[in-house]
């Protein structure tokens, strides 16, 4: 056994640090973990999702301790008794609503970040694939959530999103029914996508997350001009006190002083959204109580979902579905299919500038198509138009990077 | 500066998003349109009656006798309404309307005629005469009846005859009927015959008590039961539940609703309830109070909240600054 | 002096947001706290007209039995006692004192028996010394409504027994 100092004062800083390593975790997660300082404040976009991520977890906290997960008392449970009967329960539930609609935009804006400045790229696909998978988990995450209040909008996404399990002309009905537990989505299918909601997706959320940012701790963040920075050197001149010509800041505090400051813009037009401005991440069609035998006149996914259902809209029922499960899984492959050998904010990269601006136009495209009646002749083209270009951009980008040219780095 | 640049740029491509896929999208999704593919408008007259929306209805089915009978027919209730009424011979012919109207709670022809105890205050002038001369032209479901007649209150036409009774009877109801009215007794008085609000234990006839006993509660539930059959078997199926309507609807959808269901659900037998503005803000209240009570404690806890994020992010901002002042 | 200056940002944020963490913990204790129908739920009415004497009736409230017992004339009359329309009733939480059984009425020899312990009470819910019970059984708030008894609320009477030291 280690030496253990016997003077040292139970929970002082030596104690601890005897035994569970106080300073180098203190050094590795935080004073010595280096950041480059060429960053902007896409670069807050991780701790401002951890810290969404949190605020998710505490208010669900509150609206758990008085759901009751019965389809005959859901509703009420949530409309009711939640939102009238407990102190501040009308807070945690505007909160978790706001939250889980805004996070994806959170998502976006970090997934967009990273793949303008190409930071998937060798090295660092790992922080991209596990980043895809939390990606994947929110997404189960929102819809399982979604369930709960058991209102018409929870019912019928229920009905439709498992159908699609079915796979088209496989007509697997049969793994529809596994899935529900029942004919429709019914009491044993709202039980089990409660359990998902507050156990089994929460704790691969967590685990993705301290993946996450395991796979950022040597490859280490990129920076705004896709730089190689030498971390060691930059390092000691931090460390020597040339905190000007030090390339690097660390973690806590001065980086994180900025995550704080970008935090708190954040929460401002967050809790704006929250106590004014709920409806776009609250519909109101959902303070219907499901029912079963009647359909809304309009149905929808929350706004996130929408371009990829768009995808699936347009086309016949089998090639909707193929085209949606390629839509799905495009983004995983991005460090694979970018060919090209430089990592370079996007305005340096000739064509890839271009094919970034298209696919981020394209997705809001899909996504303002996906809501919008697909009767419309005009609608519809314009959807299967933008479905096929999606479709179409990962080829496109295999195309582009083969010829992309290597930038001269400190020219 | 670059930062606010990349700014820019986030919230442009984020509000085009927000934009497209909420006031765009739900505005295309709840559009009506004509035949020629016009949009057709819907808005609030203010909770006064005219018959506009009745006549234009007409119009777009193409049904010439019927918008020349919607057009007799509200041309009449205004000439009647220009007529002075006289509150003591309007009060003989009120004695008609006691009959069905005794707040007895009893279901007749279907439903049970609502109490008019505030019907002075809640209602319209022009409503209420267009009621009595029409009862079912006046509430816009006369596509429901072969003849008007039928309607529960149809007799009326063959009891309160002459325009001038009508104006009797109308100016006895808004100088009698009136006086101080909560919003459970407007509510009461105007919704609860056909629509139940559970969060609020108001059921089709009336508040539910509390029971001592499991036996006299599920007694009770089986008069609601066989009441809410009955309106099902007069209105074709159960009018909703209005719990949650107030966060369940925009309000310019309850407003244009309430003043004419047509707009917002063509061929809903559900009638024009003739509110005015002071009985509909009323309903609006109690409909508030039973779906969303938390209401006024969040638009008061808002700012604060607001408020302090904003200095937060002062204090945020000066912390970062002198974290990296000497950086560059 | 810089550094003074990063510290005073940093300590001035930090103390900031611990306010308003404390708003948080409110809002949470308060999420906490019985809701305002059970709170509503807290009080019964129970009707004393048709009591017949010394046959106990067990009533309930906020979740706890309530004994109910009219006294008869040959028992003993205690200060602990509610009158109601002139005759007497011994009104207590049906739990005892000791460890929260619910003792069993003894209609013979008038008495309360805990089988848990094996606790005594006699008509007047007094225990009897020298047996676990360390006190009498406890008296409800209550007030009187004419022959109704409203347990939840304090009466005049509730509130001059506890005065006296008489509630448990």
């Amino acid at each position: 056994m280690a030496h253990f100092d016997e003077n040292a004062k139970p929970f002082s800083n030596k104690w601890l640090d005897e035994r569970i390593g106080l300073n180098t975790l203190k050094r590795v997660l935080n004073t010595e973990y280096w950041i480059p300082k060429d960053i902007n404040f896409l670069w807050a976009m991780g701790m401002v999702l951890a810290a969404t991520f949190g605020i998710l977890v505490i208010s669900g906290i509150f609206l758990l301790m008085y759901y009751k997960p019965d389809a005959d008392l859901a509703f009420d449970s949530v409309n009711y008794t939640i939102m009238s009967e407990v102190g501040f329960g009308w807070l945690w539930r505007h909160v978790h609503g706001v939250g889980a609609s805004i996070v994806f935009l959170i998502i976006y804006i970090h997934m967009f970040t990273g793949i303008y400045y190409g930071s998937y790229k060798r090295g660092r696909e790992l922080i991209w694939l596990s980043g895809m998978g939390l990606f994947v988990a929110f997404s189960a995450e929102a819809f399982s959530g979604y369930m709960l209040p058991w209102g018409q909008m929870s019912y019928w996404a229920g009905m439709v999103i498992t159908n699609l399990f079915s796979g088209g002309s496989l007509e697997a009905y049969g793994l529809v029914e596994w899935i529900r537990g029942d004919y429709v989505p019914g009491d044993a299918y709202l039980t089990r996508f409660f359990m998902l909601h507050v156990l089994l997706i929460p704790l691969a959320i967590i685990g993705l997350i301290v993946l996450h940012f395991g796979t950022l701790r040597l490859p280490h963040v990129n920076n705004q001009e896709g730089a190689e920075i030498d971390f060691d050197e930059a390092a000691s001149l931090w460390k020597a006190g040339k905190r000007k010509e030090s390339k690097v800041i660390p973690f806590s505090p001065v980086f994180l002083s900025k995550d704080i400051f970008v935090m708190g813009v954040y929460f401002i037009l967050f809790f704006y959204l929250v106590f004014y401005h709920f409806d776009f991440a609250m519909d109101p069609v959902n303070f219907d109580p499901a029912n079963g035998l009647k359909t809304p006149a309009h149905i929808y996914p929350e706004w996130y979902f929408l371009w990829s259902y768009e995808i699936l809209r347009p086309f016949s029922k089998d090639v909707g579905l193929i085209a949606f499960g390629i839509a799905q899984a495009a983004f995983v492959f991005l460090p694979f299919i970018d060919r090209s050998p430089n990592v370079a904010p996007a305005h340096k990269r000739g064509l890839f500038q271009i094919w970034f601006w298209v696919l981020l136009i394209d997705m809001i495209v899909l996504t303002a198509m996906g809501k919008l009646p697909p009767t419309d002749p005009t609608f519809a083209f314009i959807g299967l138009v933008s479905a096929i270009l999606f479709l179409c951009m990962g080829p496109i980008l295999v195309v582009i990077t083969m010829f992309e040219k290597k930038i001269e780095k400190g020219a | 500066m670059r930062e606010l640049k990349i700014f820019a740029i986030v919230a442009f491509f984020s509000l085009l998003t927000y934009y497209l896929v909420e006031p765009y999208a739900h505005h295309a999704m709840h559009m009506k349109v004509d035949k020629d593919g016009n949009e057709i408008k819907i808005e609030s007259h203010g909770f006064t009656y005219d018959g506009t929306d009745d006549i234009a209805e007409a119009k777009r089915k193409g049904d010439d006798a019927l918008v020349a009978k919607k057009e007799a027919f509200w041309s009449d209730v205004v000439v009647v309404s220009s007529m002075t009424g006289d509150t003591v011979a309007g009060e003989a012919v009120f004695a008609n309307c006691l009959g069905c109207h005794s707040g007895a709670n009893i279901n007749m022809g279907g439903v049970v005629p609502p109490n008019l105890d505030h019907a002075g205050a809640i209602y319209d002038k022009n409503y209420l005469i267009a009621l009595i001369k029409d009862p079912a032209m006046a509430s816009n479901v006369d596509h429901k009846y072969a003849d008007t007649s039928m309607h529960p209150m149809g007799s009326i036409k063959f009891t309160v005859t002459d325009n001038q009774q009508i104006a009797d009877v109308v100016a006895y109801i808004l100088e009698k009927k009136v006086g101080e009215v909560t919003a459970k007794e407007v509510f009461t008085e105007a919704c609860v015959r056909c629509h139940a609000v559970r969060y609020a234990k108001m059921t089709q006839i009336g508040e539910t008590p509390k029971f001592k006993h499991r036996k006299d509660a599920l007694a009770h539930e089986i008069k609601v039961i066989e009441e809410q059959d009955r309106i099902k078997a007069y209105m074709g199926n159960l009018p909703p539940d209005l719990s949650m309507m107030i966060r369940a609807r925009s309000s310019h959808f309850l407003e244009t609703f309430v003043e004419n269901p047509q707009s917002g659900l063509p061929g809903t037998s559900m009638p024009r309830v003739g509110l005015n503005q002071e009985g509909y803000e009323k309903v609006k209240e109690y409909l508030t109070e039973a779906g969303d009570p938390s209401k006024k404690a969040r638009e008061e806890l808002g700012p604060w909240v607001i408020g302090f994020f904003v200095i937060f992010t002062i204090l945020a901002f000066l912390w970062k600054k002198s974290m990296w002042r000497d950086l560059h | 002096m810089e550094k003074e200056r990063r510290d005073f940002m940093g300590l001035s944020l930090g103390l900031f947001t611990a306010a308003g963490s404390i708003g948080a913990l409110y809002a949470m204790k308060r999420t906490w706290d019985p809701l305002p129908s059970v709170k509503a739920a807290g009080f019964t009415t129970i009707e004393l007209a048709n009591a017949k004497p010394n046959e106990l009736v067990v009533e309930k409230w906020r979740g706890k039995p309530i004994f109910v017992l009219k006294k008869s004339a040959d028992m003993e009359a205690n200060d602990r006692d509610v009158i109601v329309g002139g005759d007497r009733f011994h009104i207590s939480i049906g739990l005892c004192t000791h460890l929260g059984c619910i003792p069993a009425y003894e209609k013979d020899n008038h008495e309360f028996f805990c089988a848990c312990h094996g606790g005594r009470f006699n008509a007047s819910g007094i225990n009897e010394p020298g047996l676990p019970p360390p006190s009498p059984l406890e008296i409800p708030p209550f007030k009187i409504n004419g022959t109704q008894l409203v347990l939840g609320e304090e009466g005049p009477e509730y509130k001059k027994m506890k005065i006296d030291n008489l509630i448990a």
